[in-house]
């Protein structure tokens, strides 16, 4: 293993635990986007629930959610949390004990969570079904990670706090508060707690938690790594620093008041829907103020996106999150939700920010930070990058575009009345005219997740120490 | 004054807080400071080497 090989230790900085986290956001990638295809597939064809309670859809949904959410993304998000909070506060982490603490931990949670929810052990909270001990274990890993991220910051030798440690800053408390006051719960033993909360007031408390991991997980994270990663592979300062101050203020102040609008026509009070409504369309400004800021951050230097693939991963990345984040305010008005919610427009809209947004910019940013890390001029083949580019886009659209279509679809079979009054069409007609739909999106996710293994095998090849990266045919210019 | 008042004064205050932050931000007092901030990400080059993508561009232009 390289990981053991001294002649990699930065003299400043902690890049141990940096790769670890690194190497294992793309192993966990591949299996939760595994996971992914394989009840997509269950989906169009149920014969592959094999029949088993273990495999079954209801059981490998969370588990599918769970790894690319929290660990995937997690373990991407603690990578370069920690990278870029060392490279711009100029400063080794404050510890290296409590680093590797958090590293064996998400790692424990992660495992932890591949065994007990194929078992069925859940709290049915939805991307927060882990029971009990487990969340106690992530609520320390995570408390751990706040010290090492802010005691970084306090013995940082800059005078400014880059905004990009603004935006893991708010993710790293805002998720302690919410996992911490969404897992409450009472415990019988082991294996089974129940909510600390009861009726429509558990709906809220957990849809309050379910849309700021949206919105902090999700949202706050990743822009924190837009905003270190887009600036350096394009080589130049982000395009407002002023404009990012507002976002940041504007975005955490507003992403919290938006979980409602998943509870709309429910028992909520309807004051209560109507202000998630209004808070998600409000939302619009901050998101899209930020896709601007990094997209128009190549302003004068459009050109470097036709060779190279790192900051097309980036940029289109930016494009999906715009997209997305148009589209969430959207159906989070009262009477598009009528027609989208519980249809698989949702899910299309979910996968836009999932493997459009999240993925991709991590995807891009680890492509920067690999070859760093294991102290390569670049990645293996850069070829390879733009192979890997073009199936997570190609991809992602088909995915989208099938939930579109299927979602639609379904909206208005279910609200079809017959002049009697009647419902025009049996729900198990919806399902069928679904069939075509759930096949192309096995097709998107599985290229999507062959663009991983492309991914898997770069890597590899550039932590190699023995193999010469490859030169590509336009001279040196793809870096 | 009852509490529906103050709720109407809450988004009064959030408001003028948020015109008051851009206000902050835009200052032309702070430019100078913000610039120094936005180049941050490339601040600790000479304590850090192992960044070749970008001596490697700086070669090329």
């Amino acid at each position: 293993m390289t990981e053991l090989n001294s002649d990699l230790e930065h003299p400043v900085y902690n890049y141990k635990v940096v790769r670890q986290f690194a190497i294992m956001t793309v192993v966990w990638g591949i299996v939760g986007m595994l996971v992914g295809v394989l009840i997509a597939a269950q989906l169009a064809w149920p014969a592959l629930n094999f029949d088993l309670p273990w495999t079954s859809f209801g059981r490998l949904r969370p588990l599918h959610t769970n790894a690319v959410i929290f660990a995937f993304g997690g373990s991407a998000l603690f990578a370069t949390s920690y990278y870029v909070v060392q490279r711009t506060c100029q400063v080794r982490l404050i510890s290296d004990r409590l680093a590797a603490f958090t590293f064996w931990g998400w790692q424990a949670v992660i495992v932890a969570a591949a065994v007990t929810l194929p078992l069925g052990l859940t709290s049915s909270k939805e991307y927060a079904e882990l029971e009990w001990p487990i969340d106690v274990l992530i609520a320390i890993v995570w408390v751990s990670y706040a010290v090492v991220f802010f005691g970084t910051i306090t013995k940082r030798k800059t005078s400014h706090i880059y905004v990009a440690n603004w935006f893991f800053g708010a993710f790293i408390v805002t998720v302690a508060v919410l996992h911490i006051i969404n897992s409450a719960s009472m415990p019988v033993d082991m294996t089974k707690s129940y909510s600390a909360y009861a009726g429509t007031v558990d709906a809220m408390v957990q849809w309050w938690y379910g849309h700021n991991a949206v919105g902090f997980f999700l949202t706050a994270g990743f822009l924190g790594i837009m905003y270190y990663f887009v600036p350096k592979q394009a080589d130049r300062p982000i395009y407002s620093y002023r404009l990012s101050i507002v976002h940041f203020w504007a975005l955490v102040a507003v992403y919290i008041w938006a979980g409602p609008h998943h509870l709309h026509y429910t028992a909520l009070p309807d004051w209560a829907q109507s202000l998630g409504m209004v808070m998600s369309i409000i939302l619009l400004a901050p998101s899209w103020g930020g896709m601007i800021n990094g997209i128009m951050t190549l302003s004068g230097a459009w050109h470097k996106l036709r060779d190279d693939p790192i900051l097309r991963f980036l940029v289109v990345s930016l494009s999906f999150y715009g997209m997305s984040t148009f589209e969430g305010p959207m159906m989070a008005i009262k009477t598009v939700n009528a027609l989208s919610h519980y249809t698989d427009w949702t899910i299309g809209h979910v996968h836009s920010g999932a493997l459009g947004w999240v993925a991709m910019i991590t995807i891009g940013s680890l492509y920067h930070l690999i070859p760093v890390l294991y102290n390569r001029e670049r990645m293996y083949s850069i070829s390879l990058i733009n192979v890997h580019f073009w199936m997570s886009t190609i991809g992602t659209v088909l995915y989208i575009a099938s939930m579109w279509v299927n979602g639609i679809m379904q909206g208005l079979m279910w609200r079809a009345y017959n002049q009697d009054g009647t419902l025009t069409y049996a729900f198990v007609e919806g399902v069928a005219a679904s069939y075509p739909g759930y096949v192309v999106r096995v097709l998107g996710g599985a290229i999507f997740l062959g663009g991983m293994l492309i991914m898997a095998y770069n890597v590899y090849m550039t932590t190699r120490r023995d193999v010469p990266v490859q030169v590509p045919a336009t001279s040196a210019s793809a870096a | 004054m009852d509490i529906n008042d103050l709720r109407g004064l809450s988004t009064l205050f959030l408001f003028m807080a948020f015109i008051g932050l851009c206000i902050w931000a835009y200052s032309s007092k702070r430019k100078k400071t913000f610039d120094e901030a936005a180049n941050l990400p490339f601040a600790d080059e000479e304590s850090a080497p192992d960044e070749p993508q970008r001596e490697q561009e700086e070669k090329q232009q």
